[in-house]
């Protein structure tokens, strides 16, 4: 699995613009790892390279959050409250198959809503509170390019 | 007998499903929360956390309920106020339906209502509001400062750049093994410690009336996590009471500017963090010794949370001010005030 380590905020945001500028319509992205591990802030980053101008804000609490005024629309979501289930009635698998890019939060909750290509992110947190480390792992060919692409 | 409008109210646009009868705009005829009735006795069953279909399944017994405490009927309905976002998608959907059926088989006008106006209504049942006013609007999905040039005006000053308050709370309440919602406990629990973390407070000393949490989530999840690694355990009392202190001292600092920047007649605290102690006394104490002439409504603990009432309170100005909607009304989950930009 390709591995990146990113000493700071900046450089999270940084690698976010660079995979946002390469996604696609229909593309799904599923971070995952600790709270305060970084997805929120990789996904302000990803919506600078959707050339989105809005501020990015925790979709934890509306679960979705969606984004329009972009390259491509940001459908950011986040299934951390469907721990109990309730993801079936959300209609996800709409948003997957749509015109924009869906990027998904804790999707352990949502698993079985999922398509079979997308591309996994796990973020861990070091020793060191600036440090995490961004595993990548691609599902299907279109990922596999992007991750061997985008980073280096 | 003087003259009564009375207004038919409904609020799903996430946990709570409920449907109000209001007076005038002031007064609660009934205000029925589905979480909060006597659910296991008498429906038998909770309402789960996120499910709009357990919107669908409570809506019209929270309806029959609603009239039925109120002692009135359809035919003394003067109009259907909803709920039509911020929210859940399918969760308002569930209200915004259930209204214009009701608006429709009764020849009712539909009231459009934004949830955040809700809330900040909720404090219209402790007094009269005055202009301009400006509100503090706290919640598990919101953080945000309004401002209100005059009635029925509303622009954001300031609002959160990533977690919400009432979210941060949640999140840092995981890591202490505290169930959702955690509000309550950790502000219970603060009240039985003391600062001694110091965590940091982001963005106080910023010229702006933004807003974020992000970072003092991660410093408290860093804190405990390293005591984890060292095996050592951290007294949660003064964790939740270093926390809360970061929050409210957040809070607290940046309405005080923006009441220095905005001369206002009245300050409104709502949305369900302003039923926390910590920040209500706060406040309490900033308002006396900083801004004395200016007057303050705290929305009432019961009204902190999501619930049909506040929509009623909203929805009768809506519609003195002849806000309408039609049969095509549909839910806008990213519904926003509009942002002033200040300097």
């Amino acid at each position: 699995m390709k591995k990146k380590t990113l000493s700071s905020r900046d450089a999270t945001i940084a690698l976010g613009e660079r995979i946002g500028r390469q996604l696609v319509a229909g593309d799904v992205l599923v971070l995952d790892g600790d709270l305060g591990a970084g997805k929120t802030t990789f996904t302000k980053g990803l919506a600078k390279g959707l050339d989105i101008p809005d501020l990015i804000k925790s979709p934890t609490f509306t679960i979705i959050r969606e984004y329009q005024d972009g390259r491509l629309p940001l459908y950011h979501m986040d299934a951390y409250r469907l721990e109990s289930g309730g993801a079936e009635d959300l209609g996800l698998e709409e948003y997957f198959d749509s015109d924009g890019v869906s990027v998904v939060e804790w999707a352990e909750f949502v698993e079985d809503e999922l398509p079979d290509d997308f591309l996994a992110i796990h973020f861990k947190r070091t020793d060191d509170e600036g440090t995490r480390i961004l595993e990548f792992e691609p599902h299907g060919t279109h990922f596999t390019k992007l991750v061997e692409d985008v980073v280096a | 007998m003087a003259e009564r409008t009375l207004i038919l109210a409904f609020e799903t646009s996430c946990d709570e499903t409920s449907v109000a009868v209001v007076e005038n705009g002031t007064k609660i005829l009934s205000n029925v929360v589905a979480t909060q009735i006597d659910s296991h006795q008498r429906f038998g069953g909770v309402v789960p956390e996120v499910a709009s279909r357990h919107h669908i399944e409570w809506i019209t017994r929270c309806v029959d309920q609603s009239l039925e405490e109120a002692g009135v009927g359809y035919g003394d309905i003067a109009a259907v106020a909803v709920t039509y976002g911020p929210g859940l998608v399918g969760s308002l959907l569930v209200g915004v339906t259930a209204a214009k059926v009701v608006a429709w088989a009764h020849h009712l006008p539909l009231i459009p209502v934004n949830h955040m106006a809700g809330h900040l209504y909720a404090a219209r049942y402790v007094g009269e509001f005055m202009y301009p006013q400006m509100a503090l609007l706290v919640s598990g999905g919101h953080t945000e400062l309004v401002y209100m040039p005059k009635e029925h005006e509303y622009e954001i000053i300031g609002e959160t750049r990533d977690d919400a308050a009432g979210e941060a709370y949640d999140k840092i309440g995981r890591v202490l093994g505290v169930n959702y919602p955690a509000g309550k406990t950790i502000d219970e629990w603060a009240a039985q410690g003391h600062d001694t973390f110091h965590f940091p407070r982001a963005m106080e000393k910023e010229a702006n009336y933004d807003f974020s949490f992000s970072g003092l989530k991660s410093a408290f999840i860093n804190t405990v996590h390293n005591a984890d690694q060292r095996g050592e355990q951290l007294n949660k009392y003064d964790l939740a009471a270093s926390f809360q202190q970061s929050v409210v001292d957040v809070l607290a600092e940046k309405t005080m500017r923006a009441l220095d920047r905005y001369p206002v007649k009245q300050l409104i605290l709502a949305g369900g963090v302003a039923a926390n102690h910590g920040l209500r006394t706060r406040l309490d104490h900033d308002m006396a010794k900083y801004h004395p002439e200016v007057g303050m409504l705290q929305a009432p603990l019961k009204l902190c949370g999501d619930n049909a009432a506040m929509i009623g309170a909203a929805g009768y100005v809506d519609y003195q001010h002849g806000d309408h909607a039609g049969m095509d009304l549909n839910a806008v989950p990213g519904l926003m005030f509009k942002r002033m930009e200040v300097k």
